[in-house]
């Protein structure tokens, strides 16, 4: 009984994978055919031949969410110390300003950050939206930090001083293996929300900045429904990489909180 | 815990970024959408857009949306982590799957929730194949339909893994002993479950609930893909307003924004009040 519902529930979450797919290895898959009349790997080989903009996106996208997590990283893993180690006045209230802005939709946020990027001079650039996209990605990796510091033994820290560590040593060597697991699963999941946005991008990159859920939509209204199947593939593939890497180490609960949006 | 300290230092970086990506962002909107910035203040804006039909239509749309969205995924995901937390053959591989959704851009499940639900989409051609239909108008409209069935859709297929692994993680927590104890004073096991399982992971389901709520209400990529055009769910009709060639549709465009802001906002507040 439970096999079959379980059954039935997996089929349902993977069943709109199943056209994206076939169309990645169709040609001419027309109603009313169930299953492609030809089968090939056409559409990969135009995907990548050199005229295509999809290895063109597929390095702007990777590149964008390297910088976004990294920059995300950088400033988080000490927000996150902060709230997960110390109690202090106002902490409820640095904790609401942090993580807000995972639920604010990013179309209310973004906006707004237009205009300030606009004069700025940052709006149409790959350094304005990996910037913006420290929006979604920021307090996801404050969110998981404070959780592994929270957990966190500070006092090896005053053992390590008292034996005559320095405080750079002390981070390097006392702190950062400790919370090494930690700032993986951070960075893998700040790399993957910035992976996934589109209207931050949309909105601040001005079309210029061409990542690949843009594309995979610019593709499918195009009627290149070989060229966004190849495209959604891809998008999938990070994703996939990144929960087989981190299935070992989460309950769900760090996960859940970002998913991708 | 090292106790009272001031860790500000630490939090300044990344407080200071927020303060000018996402209040700056929210505050320049603010001002766009009463004209500031163009030179004076007005509420012509906002008179416009809350005096419009169109307006009040597609709002109503988009909490449509995330009212059944929410609904079905936090009934669904119930169900799903209730089925998944027994042992049974092929429950470890059931919850590695049941975790894909999550790393899948929404982009990404639009465009396969479109392929799959269309009238002449996947399901449409089994139901051909099967003879259930003789042709694409044969199949009903569950994709840019009048009552959003597939934007509501796309949610719920991305959103039930979202809750059912928030309340699986809540569940390993509380471990089998309240139930047990319920079962032992002899309550049934559905009762065990009503009285007292649910009301252990109600905090959870409502926080996970508001996540859900608020991004079905605001998310953009999904109803423009999947919905129909009038009236459109409200991020779509307020970026159609920030992209009009008129720049005088400009300050609408914020103040629809603002709109969208305003109902997360508090939405968090009744989600996440009184919070520990």
């Amino acid at each position: 009984m439970r096999t079959a519902l379980g059954l039935v529930l997996i089929a349902a979450l993977m069943a709109p994978l199943v056209p994206l797919a076939l169309w990645s290895v169709a040609r001419g898959w027309f109603f009313p055919q169930i299953l492609p009349a030809t089968w090939t790997l056409e559409p990969w080989m135009r995907a990548f031949a050199p005229r295509s903009d999809i290895p063109g996106a597929l390095l702007t996208t990777t590149l964008i969410a390297l910088a976004a997590a990294g920059l995300a990283l950088a400033l988080g893993i000490p927000a996150g110390r902060a709230l997960g180690l110390y109690r202090f006045r106002g902490k409820a209230l640095v904790e609401l300003a942090l993580l807000a802005p995972v639920i604010v939709p990013g179309i209310a946020v973004g906006l707004g950050v237009h205009g300030v990027f606009l004069r700025l001079g940052l709006t149409n650039s790959a350094l304005g939206v990996v910037l913006v996209h420290l929006v979604p990605t920021l307090p996801y990796v404050i969110f998981v930090m404070s959780g592994v510091f929270a957990n966190y033994d500070a006092e090896a820290e005053a053992q390590a001083r008292s034996l005559g560590a320095r405080p750079l040593q002390v981070l390097w060597h006392v702190m950062l293996p400790a919370i090494a697991p930690g700032v993986m699963v951070a960075g893998l999941f700040a790399f993957l929300v910035s992976w996934s946005q589109y209207i931050l991008t949309l909105t601040i990159g001005g079309g210029r900045v061409v990542t690949l859920p843009l594309l995979l939509y610019a593709q499918a209204g195009a009627g290149r429904n070989d060229q966004a199947g190849v495209l959604a593939m891809l998008s999938l593939a990070p994703g996939l990489v990144i929960l087989a890497l981190v299935a070992r180490q989460l309950s769900g609960r760090g996960m859940t909180f970002g998913g991708t949006r | 815990m090292i106790g009272r300290g001031h860790p500000w230092l630490s939090l300044a970086p990344a407080l200071g970024v927020t303060a000018v990506l996402f209040g700056g962002g929210l505050v320049l909107g603010l001002m766009g959408s009463f004209g500031m910035g163009r030179g004076g203040f007005t509420f012509d804006a906002w008179s416009a857009v809350l005096s419009e039909g169109r307006v009040w239509r597609s709002l109503g749309l988009s909490l449509w949306i995330a009212f059944a969205s929410t609904a079905l995924a936090c009934v669904i995901g119930l169900g799903a982590a209730l089925l998944l937390r027994r042992r049974f053959p092929g429950q470890g591989l059931a919850r590695l799957l049941f975790q894909i959704n999550l790393t899948i851009p929404h982009a990404v499940g639009a465009l396969g929730i479109l392929w799959l639900l269309s009238q002449s989409g996947f399901l449409a051609r089994l139901s051909a194949g099967t003879g259930l239909i003789d042709g694409p108008a044969g199949f009903p409209a569950l994709t840019q339909d009048r009552y959003a069935i597939g934007i509501i859709a796309h949610y719920v297929w991305k959103e039930v893994p979202f809750i059912g692994l928030i309340l699986l993680a809540n569940m390993q927590s509380l471990g089998d002993d309240p139930e047990a104890a319920a079962r032992s004073l002899g309550a049934s096991p559905f009762a065990a479950m009503r009285l007292v399982l649910l009301p252990l992971l109600r905090p959870a389901l409502i926080r996970a609930g508001a996540i859900v709520f608020a991004f079905s209400f605001g998310a953009w990529e999904v109803p423009v893909l999947l919905g129909q055009s009038a009236p459109t769910a409200l991020p779509v009709l307020a970026w159609q307003r920030f992209t009009d060639p008129d720049l005088a549709a400009r300050p609408e465009a914020m103040a629809l924004a603002m709109l969208i802001a305003l109902v997360s906002a508090l939405l968090i507040r009744a989600a996440f009040a009184g919070r520990s």
